[in-house]
């Protein structure tokens, strides 16, 4: 299994990461225009707002690109997902065959630890 | 204000190396400076301008005037990777426009190749060492670094998300990818500095180990050390040279630069930050994409090219990969000749950056200077486009449209 980093967090972001730990995600999204956006900022980045709040996501989406990289117990595969809120996230698939997943195929978050860090939410096919 | 002929590129220099295992970074930056001076036919006293990225080392344009012993009244450190020189071209004519400096010095240089020797022999003494990176190294403060670096992101995978996308939406396939290394290798074969000279099929492409799906390692570009300096002078200054030394004026036409990122996680991978540079370079030079009989496509991967050539507008979006068949971008066969000297694919990509050899190699066709196996006839109008950074997560594309006078 790679080695998983853990994430280097910033303030403003700290809320996602104490969320993962508890097996939720969490999206930003701004009251001033209504947009959902990622990765987290205290400002909006479609009109610079600063009332933006947190937002419980669903959790599912779908691949909307993949690719699997490294041989053999080193492989991993990096995907960008589109959630259900309609931003796109990176992230990797795991517990699955690369070789079956689609894009456009239906995925769940799953939350993988890391070494002396927050959780990462990751994605498998549902 | 408008660029077009407010400036000359007077003097083009590759360093021969490519693998610089007793050559300094700052020695490689110095070496590629003193080439393209002697090039242009100008002496070290006559450059007040100077512009480098962040591969040169120390405080870039500071260390390299201490270094170099240059009087300047203009410096630039413009850093967006490997299409940096591409906008210190467009900056340096905007300099000049403005008063600023008359004769700007770009210099691109670095050594990973032969870092990656060190740290591999070192890692093997169990001393450690790590592999060097295009950019620096993952800074911290970086507000997306949380939220992409535990998916383990590398060049290949980030460029191996676009050309899976693109392989989806536009049905492209990993056989039209190979055509571009096809391409390059035709190319290469003349260049006897360059990396890679074997010419290679497209099932040598495709039956290459799979380096990140779809990506096999021939799509991928070469690892080299070594550099490449541009001079960019005032009109009359190169008018003068000209006069002196014969060859014709490379006149700067079109620029245009623009930056793409995760838009809020508003992610389209099926376009590049070229889609936005391309155009305002095409109306700033006045010309359109049929009018480009050369043109220089930053070539860190097969799709790298693909995009550009969609983006930039010589094929409709989606159609690149039946533009690039059949050998169309092979010099004397296809209809749009690109990266002659065998580019990144085949030539080399020092420093982890092609933004300055696409330059040079386009200078080289305008003036007649490229190799006669791949040599353009007549070529008056050229093109240099670079993409510094990730296609897939956040890059910067400059567009350089030159004509020769």
């Amino acid at each position: 299994m790679r080695k998983i980093s853990a994430p280097r967090v910033l303030p403003e972001s700290l809320p996602f990461w104490q969320a993962a730990d508890e097996g939720r995600y969490l999206v930003k999204k701004c009251n001033s225009c209504g947009q959902v956006h990622h990765y987290p900022r205290d400002i909006c980045p479609f009109c610079l707002s600063a009332d933006t709040v947190w937002q419980e996501s669903h959790g599912t989406g779908v691949v909307y690109s993949f690719s699997t990289m490294g041989k053999d117990e080193a492989a991993y595969t990096m995907a960008y997902v589109t959630l259900d809120e309609g931003v796109t996230v990176m992230s990797n698939l795991v517990d699955c065959d690369p070789a079956q997943v689609r894009i456009g195929q239906k995925v769940r978050v799953v939350f993988t630890p890391t070494e002396g860090g927050h959780a990462v939410p990751m994605f498998t096919p549902v | 204000m408008s660029l077009n002929g407010t400036a000359c590129i007077v003097g083009a220099y590759e360093h021969p190396t490519r693998k610089a295992d007793d050559l300094s970074v700052v020695r490689l930056h110095a070496d590629v400076a003193k080439g393209a001076l002697e090039d242009a036919g100008l002496s070290k006293n006559d450059i007040d301008g100077y512009f480098c990225a962040g591969d040169a080392p120390g405080l870039g344009t500071t260390t390299m005037a201490e270094y170099l012993g240059l009087k300047l009244r203009h410096v630039d450190s413009t850093e967006c990777g490997g299409s940096a020189p591409i906008l210190h071209v467009a900056h340096a004519a905007a300099a000049i426009a403005a008063g600023r400096c008359n004769v700007a010095l770009i210099t691109l240089a670095g050594r990973p190749r032969a870092q990656m020797a060190a740290a591999q022999a070192a890692a093997k003494d169990g001393k450690g060492g790590r592999a060097p990176l295009a950019l620096k190294p993952p800074d911290p403060d970086a507000p997306e670094l949380a939220f992409e670096l535990p998916y383990g992101p590398a060049t290949q995978n980030l460029y191996a998300l676009v050309a899976k996308r693109h392989m989806y939406e536009f049905g492209t396939t990993s056989e039209q990818l190979a055509w571009i290394k096809v391409a390059a290798s035709h190319h290469a074969q003349h260049n006897p500095l360059a990396m890679l000279r074997d010419v290679v099929t497209v099932q040598d492409v495709v039956n290459s180990p799979m380096v990140s799906d779809p990506l096999h390692r021939l799509d991928c570009c070469v690892m080299s050390d070594g550099g490449g300096a541009l001079i960019v002078a005032r009109p009359e200054i190169a008018r003068e040279l000209s006069r002196k030394n014969g060859r014709p004026l490379v006149m700067v036409r079109g620029t245009g630069e623009a930056p793409k990122h995760g838009m809020g996680g508003q992610i389209d991978l099926t376009y590049s930050a070229a889609a936005f540079s391309g155009p305002r370079a095409f109306a700033e030079a006045g010309v359109t994409p049929a009018d480009i009989q050369y043109a220089s496509l930053y070539d860190s991967f097969t799709i790298t090219v693909l995009m550009q050539l969609e983006d930039l507008g010589f094929c409709k979006k989606g159609e690149g990969g039946k533009f690039v068949m059949d050998g169309n971008l092979i010099s004397g066969v296809g209809k749009l000749p690109f990266n002659t000297d065998g580019g990144g694919l085949c030539n080399n990509h020092p420093a982890n950056r092609g933004g300055v050899t696409k330059v040079i190699e386009a200078v080289r066709q305008l003036r007649g200077e490229a190799h006669p196996a791949v040599q353009v006839p007549n070529c008056t109008w050229a093109l240099a486009s670079g993409i510094g950074g990730a296609l897939a997560s956040r890059h910067t594309a400059g567009t350089l449209i030159m004509e020769r006078l």
